[in-house]
């Protein structure tokens, strides 16, 4: 369960932003997952419940928002949406489409008191 | 537009459906069906951090959206970068060895290193939960291995091998094994810095495996097809095996592999020397 890596992760990025913010509190964190991250929200809310007890951001509001996977086909250059990473190219049915969007996971921002 | 919850922006979706069931995405993938979308909180319908700075002004006056865009694993990957070139000023040709539990990861080690008979400097890190266990069975060979146990954690990340490497006897041009825990999930997710990753699927397991963890083979730059020798008692189907594995990833090499027999340990071996060679 890497989501315990993931919510310790997100913890010290809030904390850090807090710190140099000077804020007293954290109402709410923003976070923009990629689809193909390979993630598990319901676990990851759980980790961060654990990991974010007696810290600045104790009892946030966490929003995710959903980034869609989106490549491009290394044979014909055709833009398409990717829903797993075995999707084909819709125009030539090439597999192993280049992913551009939708596998990264971000701390996109956070509401400060 | 989410049909479901009707929250907006082009690119992004509120929900908290993705990733999760495996299963479930390799049977969506196979029927074409679409998404269905949960939303978080459907009073909340923008997605985007003007809308959420707006919705925040009629709470307290002092609470503030403050604009953050920072990768939860820059901090492994800033590490993993470091000790990418700590092993490139050295030439040492890192491999991150990644597979389910039971694959016959270490026996495959094991085999490749005693075929290797020490024609190259070569060491090992040994991930592991809880034991020492696979660490001797490398050391036993008469190449050094170190352990990293990672407790409850399920992966190695780019920390602890960036601790391990001061502690081991590295030879420049030399070869790191990383054993990574045995996991299909979590490893592929965390940079240790490595050349290459090698994924490692015994016949033992289905020939789906691709399809149902494909970060792992999509991460992969060559894949070991290891217990060949128990083929004739299967049905495991190799070709279709590899044909799922190059749907998710097209470039994957693989080595049909047998650590009991012996099969495709030289195939392996001189795979690492051209990427040796190379590095
Ligand atoms: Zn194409």
């Amino acid at each position: 369960m890497h989501e315990l890596s993931l919510a310790e992760g997100i913890r010290d990025i809030v904390e850090e932003t807090a710190t140099m913010e000077a804020a007293t509190r954290v109402r709410r964190i923003v976070l923009e997952i990629g689809a193909l991250a390979a993630v598990d929200a319901d676990a990851l809310r759980f980790c961060l419940d654990e990991v974010l007890s007696d810290s600045i951001a104790e009892g946030a509001e966490v929003d995710v928002i959903e980034v869609p996977g989106r490549g491009r086909c290394r044979q014909c250059g055709t833009l398409a949406p990717i829903d797993e990473r075995h999707t084909p190219c819709p125009s030539c049915g090439a597999y192993g489409l280049e992913v551009l969007e939708g596998d990264r996971m971000r701390v996109q921002a956070v509401e400060l008191e | 537009m989410c049909g479901v919850c009707g929250c907006g922006g082009s690119e992004a979706r509120i929900g908290s459906v993705f990733g999760g069931d495996r299963n479930k995405r390799v049977q969506r993938a196979g029927t074409g069906t679409t998404q269905a979308w949960r939303a978080i909180d459907t009073r909340r319908p923008a997605a985007s951090p003007a809308g959420l700075d707006h919705e925040s002004t009629d709470r307290a006056s002092v609470a503030r959206l403050q604009r953050v865009e920072r990768d939860i694993l820059g901090k492994n990957e800033r590490i993993a970068a470091a000790n990418r070139s700590w092993l490139a000023e050295r030439r040492i040709l890192a491999l991150n060895l990644m597979s389910s539990p039971g694959s016959g990861k270490t026996s495959l080690l094991v085999r490749a290193l005693e075929t290797l008979g020490g024609r190259l400097p070569a060491a090992v890190i040994e991930g592991d939960q809880q034991t020492e266990f696979d660490a001797e069975r490398i050391r036993a060979t008469g190449v050094p291995a170190l352990q990293i146990n990672t407790g409850k954690g399920c992966h190695l990340d780019a920390d602890m091998v960036a601790r391990a490497l001061p502690r081991l006897p590295l030879a420049e041009r030399g070869l790191l094994l990383i054993e990574n825990v045995g996991n299909l999930v979590c490893p592929a997710a965390f940079d240790l810095g490595e050349a290459h990753k090698v994924v490692i699927l015994s016949v033992t397991e289905g020939e789906d495996k691709p399809l149902k963890y494909p970060d792992m083979f999509a991460a992969a730059d060559l894949m070991l097809l290891n217990k060949a020798d128990l083929l004739p008692y299967l049905s495991f189907d190799v070709e279709r095996a590899i044909e799922y594995a190059h749907r998710v990833n097209p470039r994957l090499e693989v080595i049909l592999t047998s650590a009991t027999r012996g099969d495709g340990i030289d195939a392996w071996l001189a795979w690492i020397e051209r990427e040796r060679a190379s590095a």
